[in-house]
């Protein structure tokens, strides 16, 4: 199963080298999504700075969708589809390779958003490492739900639509709690209140993972 | 010995629609039959039976001595499907999507090298984007990928579409060595010449049934579908 | 299915339904007249004898059967179309349950609150829950063969229900852990006694019992429809057949 995951991951993550669309596409978006809502919500900073924590993680949300998508848009005709069946691929193998760089490329995009956030909306950043921790979690919850999503939508009529519709809800919890993790690391709410948080992140991505796993072959077969 | 396939009284679903709706056939290990048909009559569904890829509504269906529905994975894990549309990751090279589908099914990376250069896709070819190849250069390059894997039961759909003569040279000499070697061969086409001087027998489907069934020099219509 | 087992089946369904509305009207009469307002809330309080009631069973029984239904699909050993047609009989319903919890809850809150929506743990949740079921149903609609859109279905609820219990948690915490609670989070459960418990009993019996009745109902359809599909399936065999008939063109030697 690992050496499976590994050989999809490095598929996954040669293709997104090679083609370049999460940094020419899905970056620029997640950074226009940034800046949209400083005009909804600025120009004062006191807003903005209050709301950045939310702000990072609903524009992650919305990069998220659009990572999903095109990690399942490189298997996008029934013949690439077929040919991963064919493979001899352990199903769990390939829902954790997909995860893994799903969760890489979101993690990428992160950091890139991450400094938006600070420069854009003059946030200050009081525990890198709670940060750090928060949102490696909480991506790692969003990789695999979306992996599991994804290969839920792929081949179907609607994806396109269907995909948020079904992503957003599951994935709200992740939105609450790295809110909550953020606030506490930039430091706008009590010291130790993201520690519930921080937990209730990396419950959510054991969870989804295990699932994933086990459930990943049975879906395949749906497509 | 188990037969390579056994279908029995088989009706497959795609959609609504009953793409097989009684498929009768008995393959023997060593084999290689040809399967001719209309555009619609079943044989591409055939195949993703075989393939495992198209789940049997009912009837029994046998692959290399293996459940198609209870054994899926070790199934398609001894069967190589060269389908329709050749399936190819347009980001990555030549090379890399060959090595892909070796690695992933375990077997050791020296047959990428052996199965390239026996289709002429070392040298510059190599290296190239999967998307700026022509047709034709990805047939040879799912035809490789079968080759490197090696499977025990080889699926051909409409093989020579696509194919320029010499590379249907190729595939003859690859599919005449794999038999003799032990491996079985259904070759759906409808176009059956081309595939007749390697068939020994020829299978009519119409309607997603057997019509017909006789070796291959015999005549291949049974007398009561008199044309 | 034989004929005489349909009909006795319906027979008893229907049973079940008149006994539910029947207990139904029972409780909204012993709920508006009969019991006592409360101390804090006055009449408000009535809506209790309904609003906990449909929040159960649209968050545990529905979303509870479904889950369990899909579970039991997924596992090749008790495969079965029937686990389908239950889990999304259930899943549809509960769409109707839920958006009743949502109405009354917004009801109940109104005057407490003075907004008609307020984002309390509950509410907040029960929410989140619509919105799961609404895309359970429509993923449910996009046209597929049985077999595939059963296994979407099946893995769709058992990712939906997993996400149920930790929503709860996230949800509850986001409200009780956020400093400055304001009159927003004053506890909507007024103290029970004597014959307000019998008639909250009555409630919870009442509405799961509707509930059944239109589970029951909605599983009905599903298997008629499902036959339908059958019936079809010969049709479309035998046509299939017919083509296999028509003797083909000679091929042209190439």
């Amino acid at each position: 199963m690992w050496r499976d995951a590994a050989l999809v991951a490095g598929k996954d993550l040669r293709i997104e080298a090679r083609s370049r669309v999460v940094l020419h596409q899905v970056a620029p978006f997640a950074v226009l999504v940034l800046v949209l809502f400083a005009f909804a919500l600025g120009p004062g900073r006191g807003p903005m700075v209050h709301a950045a924590p939310g702000l990072f993680w609903v524009a992650v949300l919305f990069a998220t969708v659009i990572a999903v998508q095109r990690s399942y848009g490189v298997e996008s005709t029934e013949a690439t589809r077929d040919g991963l069946r064919m493979s001899g691929l352990d199903p769990a193998g390939i829902f954790l390779g997909k995860a893994a760089a799903l969760a890489a490329v979101l993690v990428v995009l992160e950091v890139l958003l991450g400094v938006g956030v600070v420069l854009f909306y003059g946030a200050s950043v009081h525990s890198f490492g709670e940060l750090a921790v928060a949102s490696v979690a909480g991506t790692v919850g969003l990789a695999a739900v979306g992996t599991l999503y994804g290969a839920l939508s792929s081949g179907l009529r609607a994806r396109e639509t269907l995909l948020p519709l079904l992503l957003m809800p599951v994935a709200a919890p992740v939105l609450l709690a790295g809110t909550r993790a953020w606030q506490a690391a930039l430091g706008t709410s009590g010291a130790g209140a993201g520690d519930p948080w921080l937990r209730l992140l990396v419950v959510f991505a054991a969870v989804y993972l295990a699932l994933g796993v086990v459930i990943f072959g049975p879906l395949q077969e749906a497509a | 010995m188990a037969p390579a396939v056994l279908l029995r009284a088989v009706v497959a679903l795609t959609g609504r629609f009953p793409a097989l709706a009684g498929v009768d056939l008995t393959v023997e290990a060593g084999q290689v039959v040809v399967l001719e048909g209309a555009n619609g009559a079943g044989k591409t569904s055939l195949l993703r039976v075989c393939a495992g890829l198209l789940p049997v509504t009912s009837g029994q269906a046998e692959v290399l001595g293996l459940d198609a529905g209870r054994h899926v994975r070790s199934v398609r894990r001894s069967v190589g499907l060269l389908g329709h549309a050749p399936s190819l990751y347009d980001d990555l090279t030549v090379f890399e999507n060959v090595r892909f589908s070796v690695r992933a099914a375990g077997s050791g990376e020296e047959r990428v090298e052996e199965a390239l250069a026996l289709f002429g896709l070392d040298g510059r070819l190599r290296r190239t984007g999967a998307a700026r190849l022509s047709a034709g250069q990805r047939r040879r390059v799912a035809l490789a990928t079968l080759v490197a894997r090696a499977p025990q039961l080889w699926l051909l759909d409409e093989p020579h579409a696509a194919l320029d003569a010499e590379a249907r040279e190729l595939l003859a000499r690859v599919l005449t060595a794999a038999v003799a070697g032990g491996a079985t061969a259904l070759i759906a086409s409808h176009e059956p010449a081309s595939s007749l001087p390697l068939a020994d027998r020829v299978v009519s489907l119409a309607g997603g049934r057997v019509v017909a069934s006789g070796p291959a020099a015999a005549p291949r219509r049974s007398d009561a579908h008199v044309a | 299915m034989s004929a005489v087992a349909v009909a006795r089946r319906h027979r008893l369904t229907s049973v079940v339904g008149a006994v539910g509305l029947i207990t139904l009207g029972l409780t909204v009469w012993l709920g508006l007249w009969v019991t006592p307002p409360d101390k804090v809330q006055g009449d408000l309080v009535r809506l209790v004898y309904l609003h906990p009631p449909i929040a159960w069973v649209a968050l545990y029984l529905a979303f509870g059967i479904a889950a369990l239904a899909s579970v039991l699909w997924l596992w090749p050993r008790t495969r079965s179309a029937m686990w389908d047609r239950l889990a999304v009989s259930s899943m549809e319903v509960g769409v109707v349950f839920t958006a009743l919890t949502l109405v009354t809850g917004s009801i109940w809150g109104r005057p407490t609150w003075g907004v008609w929506w307020a984002w309390d743990a509950r509410l907040t949740s029960t929410a989140l829950l619509l919105v799961l079921q609404l895309g359970y149903v429509a993923l449910r609609r996009i046209p597929s063969d049985t077999e595939a859109r059963a296994r979407r279905s099946a893995v769709a609820g058992v990712i939906a229900a997993v996400d149920v219990p930790i929503v709860h948690f996230s949800v509850n915490w986001w409200r009780t852990l956020h400093q400055g609670a304001t009159v927003l989070n004053a506890n909507l459960s007024p103290t029970i006694h004597g014959a307000m418990a019998w008639t909250l009993l009555l409630g919870f019996v009442s509405v799961t019992l509707v509930f059944v009745w239109m589970l029951a109902v909605r599983y009905r359809i599903e298997t008629l429809g499902d036959m339908v599909e059958g019936a079809d399936l010969d049709t479309a065999l035998a046509e299939r057949w017919a083509e296999g008939a028509v003797p083909e063109p000679a091929p042209t030697a190439s």
